[in-house]
């Protein structure tokens, strides 16, 4: 049955390959004129949804990004990859430094309520701050069951059966949906997002919605002291490897 | 048929040709209606600079920007990830799964227009993603062979029948195309081939025979652009042999492959002969008009050129950030290779001929981009020369600072070094490029000092009173002012002295080539070394242009830093002046400077006796 409905969370981060540097007033990294891109955990979960409903098991797509204009690059990749709607959830660039799990897992609720979705996809923790927690905060607040660290994932009529990545070696859930899902790194291999496709997703980028207007995140509860790079403990390393060696 | 149906049948007709149009503008690609613009080189053989072809530096809309950038994400994936050049190299081809990969991508139909299946980019998109492509250079030239020569010449001179016959599969990638044109005795000259296509008795069809050598794809291709010699009437009822392009698919027949050649670089592209024995090519195959297949070859030459100063650019980008990385890291004499004076000097080179070629690159593409069918041969010409060469200068220097390694087949410098080689080689050497270079823009200036100079022949004294004048005002120093600098000014004042230096630059070159024209007049066709220095004259100018551009549009925008833009815009203008300066003075008659007569008597002594003629240095008389 090709009824269910997804929700796929995106977030932009700076691209794992760059090499990052600490703001001299080490308020935070350095981000401007870095290079961006979707969170590779993200584009674990988009490549799932997409790949369901190749299978016609889902009917739509919907992704969401919440933060500065810039995250319609991030919608716009995914809907390349195979997304149907864009959602983008507009943040001031002045507050997105402080958009943390709990403002974004509230935004998804609301939205996956509004959506009427069966199914909230997302990447197991971003590669910026390493929260691992939009997730499971999101099933929190939906009263849903959730699914994490998932490696793979079987729609089974009302039902999907979650393979985990659990310290202590795979464990498979049964949940009904609906339900919150979260990608980890073997669940599959994210497509390229093709030239054509991401032409042809431009005119879907422009008839895609802002969520805005119906969602208001709250205000941050935390506040970042600062950051800085870490402290050289002065074990030589490189010496210890050969003592070992 | 009545005055009513007359008039509602014309209306009608209007009104579709009216809709077609608004669809055709709707699109945000360039509308081609104007006629030709005059472009920019040829003006300063005259001593002008075309100010608004040139200023402001040219800018694509945020829209296309964005669009841009999203396309250059997924492509730079691609290439880091997943091509191993060193692999590619040393097993001599390109891995099925990643041809299959690019065709994927989109990236064999880059400039096919959206309607026949392809991007339907413009020349700046595609100098954009040609930055990233030339990361492995072999799949660089297979997919510049396909689409930027092999197929290029069905979007530039085919018919709707034929673009839309060949083109989607060929945009796909299902198809690849490959250019014929080279042969074993006709490579820079052209037009002397001998593949011979003689039409039948039916008149249906040609029947194309010869052989073709050195071509890239020519094993895997199904589409070949072919060029041969046909025997037309001419219209003066006489016989002539002149070079007809057409579309010849391997399933024609009588098309066959020699065995792959071993290259020195760009091993993983597919290059061997093409010979073709009474293969049958259809008369809807001929590509343009019957006879006219030597413009159709150099329109095609023409228009990818300019491409290649954008995957140089990329390519030295990537190679400062290897290298600088290797300079922080190696110590020597108790210091890393990077506090070293003639390490240091060598970064400074690389950035340098980096911003340099990336500024013409873009110029040049902004100019293409521009509505109408600008004639930017002399420009593209121009980067082809600046960036091979500046490749191979700064490939060998960025390997010298590797040391030994990078001689090491381990370290990929000596298989970047081995694949920059060819870029003086193909798409016209550069010893016939700046022929053509100084040839096309003299022919111009002749053109216009013509009537002038047969003035001063004829001894009309007013020209004489006017030029002697202008050689008085010029001999004492007046100052040039071609309207760069100073309130109305075209570059930002930052860099106004390095504009003064283009426009004294311009000035006297214009001056020089009246001289050299009044010197040699049509003789002036064999004098290749004087022919060289006017085209390193040209290349400097245009350099310099291009730099004084771009830094007064990142100035005035606020780019992050333009400082270091300034820095590098001044220096090479600076280089680039005194450069001019000595070659201007080594074109005056009687010029001290000038080795050309001594240079030709050394090597008519070498090529009679084919040797080195000196005797030995430990020889005796008795």
């Amino acid at each position: 049955m090709a009824e269910l409905r997804a929700l796929v969370a995106v977030k932009r981060v700076i691209d794992f390959a760059v090499k990052i540097r600490v703001k001299p007033d080490r308020t935070g990294v350095v981000t401007d004129g870095v290079k961006h891109s979707m969170n590779p955990f993200c584009e674990i979960a988009v490549e799932e949804a997409v790949r369901l409903k190749e299978k016609k098991l889902v009917k739509e797509i919907i992704a969401v990004s919440c933060g500065p204009a810039q995250c319609q690059e991030t919608i716009r990749t995914a809907l390349a990859m195979g997304a149907d709607r864009g959602i983008h959830v507009e943040v001031p660039a002045a507050e997105a430094d402080r958009l943390g799990p709990l403002q974004v897992a509230r935004v998804l609720a609301k939205l996956a309520e509004k959506e009427k979705v069966d199914l909230v996809l997302l990447g197991k923790q971003a590669i910026d701050d390493d929260c691992n927690q939009t997730g499971q905060m999101t099933a929190g607040f939906l009263d849903w069951p959730q699914g994490t660290f998932a490696s793979q994932v079987t729609l089974e009529g009302d039902k999907v059966k979650v393979e985990r990545e659990i310290d202590g070696g795979l464990e498979t859930l049964r949940l009904k949906l609906p339900a919150v899902v979260t990608a980890d790194l073997r669940l599959n291999e994210p497509r390229y997002a093709t030239l054509p496709n991401i032409m042809g997703a431009g005119p879907k980028a422009s008839a895609s919605g802002n969520g805005s207007a119906d969602v208001a995140p709250m205000e941050a509860g935390c506040r970042r002291l600062g950051q800085g790079r870490p402290v050289n403990r002065g074990l030589p390393c490189a010496e210890s490897q050969e003592e070992e060696d | 048929m009545s005055g009513c149906e007359l008039f509602l049948r014309t209306a009608a007709a209007a009104a579709r040709s009216c809709r077609a149009l608004v669809a055709f503008t709707a699109s945000h690609r360039a509308l081609r209606t104007s006629p030709p613009s005059r472009a920019f080189a040829k003006e300063l053989f005259l001593g002008k600079i075309e100010k608004k072809e040139v200023f402001p530096f040219p800018e694509v809309g945020q829209e296309e920007l964005n669009e841009i950038n999203q396309f250059v994400a997924p492509v730079e994936k691609f290439f880091t990830e997943e091509v191993d050049s060193q692999k590619i190299d040393q097993e001599g081809k390109i891995p099925h799964e990643t041809l299959e990969k690019l065709k994927s991508l989109g990236l064999f139909g880059m400039q096919v227009p959206e309607e026949y299946g392809g991007l339907g980019l413009s020349n700046t998109m595609y100098a954009r993603l040609g930055e990233i492509i030339s990361l492995d250079a072999s799949i660089a030239v297979t997919l510049a062979a396909h689409q930027a020569i092999g197929l290029k010449g069905i979007i530039l001179a085919g018919s709707e029948a034929q673009k839309a016959k060949y083109l989607p599969k060929l945009a796909s990638g299902e198809h690849i195309a490959a250019f014929c044109l080279t042969e074993p005795a006709s490579g820079s000259d052209a037009a002397s081939i001998q593949t011979r296509a003689t039409l039948s008795e039916d008149k249906k069809h040609y029947v194309l025979n010869g052989s073709k050598v050195w071509i890239t794809n020519g094993a895997r291709a199904n589409i070949f652009t072919v060029f041969a010699k046909t025997s037309i009437v001419d219209s003066d009822n006489s016989v002539k042999d002149k070079i007809t392009a057409f579309i010849v698919e391997r399933d024609f027949g009588g098309v066959t492959n020699g065995k792959p050649e071993d290259k020195l670089g760009i091993r993983g592209s597919d290059t061997c002969e093409v010979h073709f024995e009474n293969t049958r090519v259809p008369v809807e195959n001929v590509l343009g008009e019957v006879g006219g297949g030597f413009k159709v070859a150099m329109n095609i030459l023409n228009s990818g050129r300019f491409s290649m100063g954008s995957a140089v650019a990329g390519m030295l980008k990537k190679l400062i950030e290897m290298t600088t990385e290797y300079a922080c890291v190696r110590k020597q004499f108790n210091r890393s290779l990077s506090e070293f004076g003639l390490i240091q000097e060598k970064f400074a080179l690389m950035a340098q001929k980096a911003y340099v070629m990336e500024s013409m690159a873009y110029l040049t593409a902004g100019m293409l981009d521009q509505p109408g069918f600008p004639d930017c041969s002399i420009e593209a010409a121009m980067v082809k020369v600046f960036s091979s060469e500046g490749a191979w200068q700064c490939v060998s220097e960025a390997l010298q600072v590797f040391g030994g390694s990078g001689y090491m087949k381990d370290c990929p410098l000596e298989r970047i070094l081995r694949d920059t080689r060819i870029l003086l080689i193909f798409e016209g050497t550069n010893e016939i490029l700046r022929m053509y270079i100084a040839l096309t823009g003299l022919q111009h200036a002749g053109r216009i000092l013509t009537a002038r100079i047969n003035e001063l022949k004829r001894g009309n004294v007013t020209t004489i009173m006017e030029t002697v004048g202008q050689r008085l005002r010029d001999s004492l120093g007046r100052t040039v002012d071609l309207g760069l600098t100073g309130k109305l000014g075209a570059v930002h004042p930052t860099v106004a002295d390095s504009a003064n230096k283009l426009e004294e630059n311009v000035y006297y070159f214009g001056r020089t080539v009246e001289t050299l024209l009044l010197r040699f007049g049509k003789t002036i066709v064999e004098e290749q070394m004087v022919l060289k220095r006017v085209a390193n004259i040209l290349i400097n100018l245009y350099g310099m242009t291009a730099v004084l551009s771009r830094a007064s549009r990142s100035i005035r925008v606020g780019l992050r830093n333009h400082d270091h833009e300034v820095l590098l815009a001044n220096m090479f203008c600076t280089e680039a002046y005194y450069q001019n300066l000595f070659s201007l003075s080594q074109l005056d008659k009687y010029a001290p400077e000038n080795l050309d007569e001594q240079i030709k008597k050394v090597s008519q002594q070498i090529l009679e006796k084919r040797a080195y003629i000196c005797a030995h240095p430990l020889d005796r008389t008795s």
